[in-house]
């Protein structure tokens, strides 16, 4: 048996329920859910670190997660929403928010104080104190908990295939209906490859937004007039 | 209400049979995992190279989805589609993949001072690793082994979509038979499981750091 015979076939890359078709349904409902899910996370999650009250709530949101079996999830709403886009959507969200949530408040939690206070002494007020010194700073952690949801969300998209949405998962629960095992390898690697490649980029947004002023030392220490203290405050963050 | 109650009362010995099965699915792959894991994480610090490679591979491996991994791993193994011994590799897999990381940096965060001592005592590496190294990587090591234990836990259900035993199958049936009451009994069950064994891998930390207890009762006031 060839393993690779449905990924070869030129026919399984048109229509509606080839690969090209099935990939946009895949990133369409991954990206459907991130914005549903920033919207409410960053902002909840940027007040709870700015004030850092209810912190415990967050962590214990965000490791209670893992214990959460994703598929449960799925049929408990699908079960009670009906088939459809909103069902799986809704399930996906609630897997999407905790580690956004997470990781804002961290972010948000770990700016160094002294550059909260260096803000606060400059005569900024609390919202500008949020919105450009802490959530900037905090930008990378921030990233890396969407980096978790899109995993989170891509890997339960593919599951969702079993409720009935669509998306590479299609290939898996469809091939597995039909014992057509090609088929089902086909959806698997592509879910694969995407998850991969997601992560990369993802992974390499990360390293971009670090902000200028918390770059390795090397490339400042160039810059800096006053050597005295600096090293320590740049090794720190 | 009342019908969920004679549901769970009328498969009582079901949920106990797929919950034992359940557990067999998903603990020896920790078990497994961890012992894959102390040699490879201790092999990733000897070289740059090495230590880059092994996260790098490690990561790569964590970020396919598992139900993609559930389907791949046959054709690589050489093992029928629906045969079990794919969760329990999968699932090693996964462990691995996040213990390696963690027991190359527990290790790496042994100070030098401990394990300079223990050589210039006449330890042998390996005498050493086992009897200094390793004892002071277990708070470290055990809060991976938690989180892989909850996942691995959690992961188990993932495989009833492609129709692997295990809690996951009151989902896949409760969803075709319309049981909310089999759906919710699951989920409970897993998050029972996952509370339960990373209870008692928490209290196995404890017990294997006795000096750790000392320090918390004895050097820091209460």
């Amino acid at each position: 048996m060839n393993f690779f015979s449905y990924l070869l076939d030129p026919a399984h890359w048109t229509g509606a329920q080839g690969i090209p078709a099935r990939l946009v349904e895949h990133l369409g409902y991954t990206a459907l859910t991130l914005v549903i899910a920033l919207v409410i996370a960053v902002p909840i999650g940027a007040w709870i670190g700015h004030t850092g009250r209810g912190g415990f709530v967050v962590v214990g949101l965000a490791n209670g997660l893992r214990a959460l079996p994703t598929l449960g999830l799925l049929v408990l709403i699908v079960g009670a929403t009906g088939l459809g886009l909103i069902g799986p959507i809704v399930a996906l969200v609630i897997l999407a928010v905790p580690p956004i949530l997470a990781g804002t408040y961290a972010g948000v939690r770990n700016v160094d104080p002294a550059v909260v206070d260096a803000a606060r002494g400059m005569g900024m007020r609390g919202r500008e104190v949020l919105l450009g010194v802490e959530l900037p700073n905090a930008l990378p952690l921030i990233i890396g908990g969407i980096r978790s949801s899109v995993l989170q969300v891509i890997s339960t998209a593919t599951i969702a295939a079993y409720v009935a949405l669509g998306g590479l998962g299609r290939y898996i629960i469809d091939g597995l209906a039909i014992r057509d095992f090609p088929q089902m390898i086909a959806g698997s690697l592509l879910v694969a490859l995407l998850a991969v490649v997601a992560d990369l980029l993802l992974a390499a947004l990360q390293k971009l937004v670090v902000s200028p002023g918390l770059r390795a030392a090397p490339a400042t220490r160039r810059l800096r007039v006053v050597p005295s203290k600096a090293p320590d405050a740049a090794r720190a963050a | 209400m009342d019908a969920a109650l004679n549901w769970l009362w009328a498969n009582l010995a079901l949920i106990r049979d797929l919950t034992l099965e359940h557990l067999y699915f998903a603990l020896p792959p920790v078990v497994i995992g961890l012992v894959l894991a102390i040699p490879l994480g201790w092999l990733a610090n000897r070289t740059k190279l090495g230590r880059s490679l092994t996260i790098n591979v490690a990561g790569l491996l964590y970020t396919v989805p598992s139900l993609a991994l559930f389907v791949l791993l046959p054709p690589l193994l050489g093992t029928r589609i629906l045969d079990p011994i794919n969760v329990v590799v999968a699932l090693t897999v996964y462990t691995v993949a996040l213990l390696v990381r963690t027991v190359a940096d527990a290790l790496n965060a042994v100070p030098a001072i401990v394990v300079n001592s223990a050589t210039a005592m006449g330890y042998t590496p390996l005498r050493r690793f086992i009897a200094v190294e390793l004892p002071l990587s277990v708070p470290v090591v055990v809060a991976g082994l938690r989180v892989a234990a909850v996942s691995s836990i959690s992961l188990v259900t993932v495989g009833a979509v492609i129709g692997f035993g295990g809690l996951g199958k009151m989902f896949t049936d409760g969803f075709q038979r319309d049981i909310p009451a089999e759906i919710v009994t699951g989920i409970v069950l897993v998050l029972v499981i996952a509370l339960v064994v990373d209870g008692l891998l928490l209290l196995l930390g404890r017990v294997l750091t006795p000096w750790d207890r000392s320090r918390r009762t004895v050097g820091r006031p209460a």
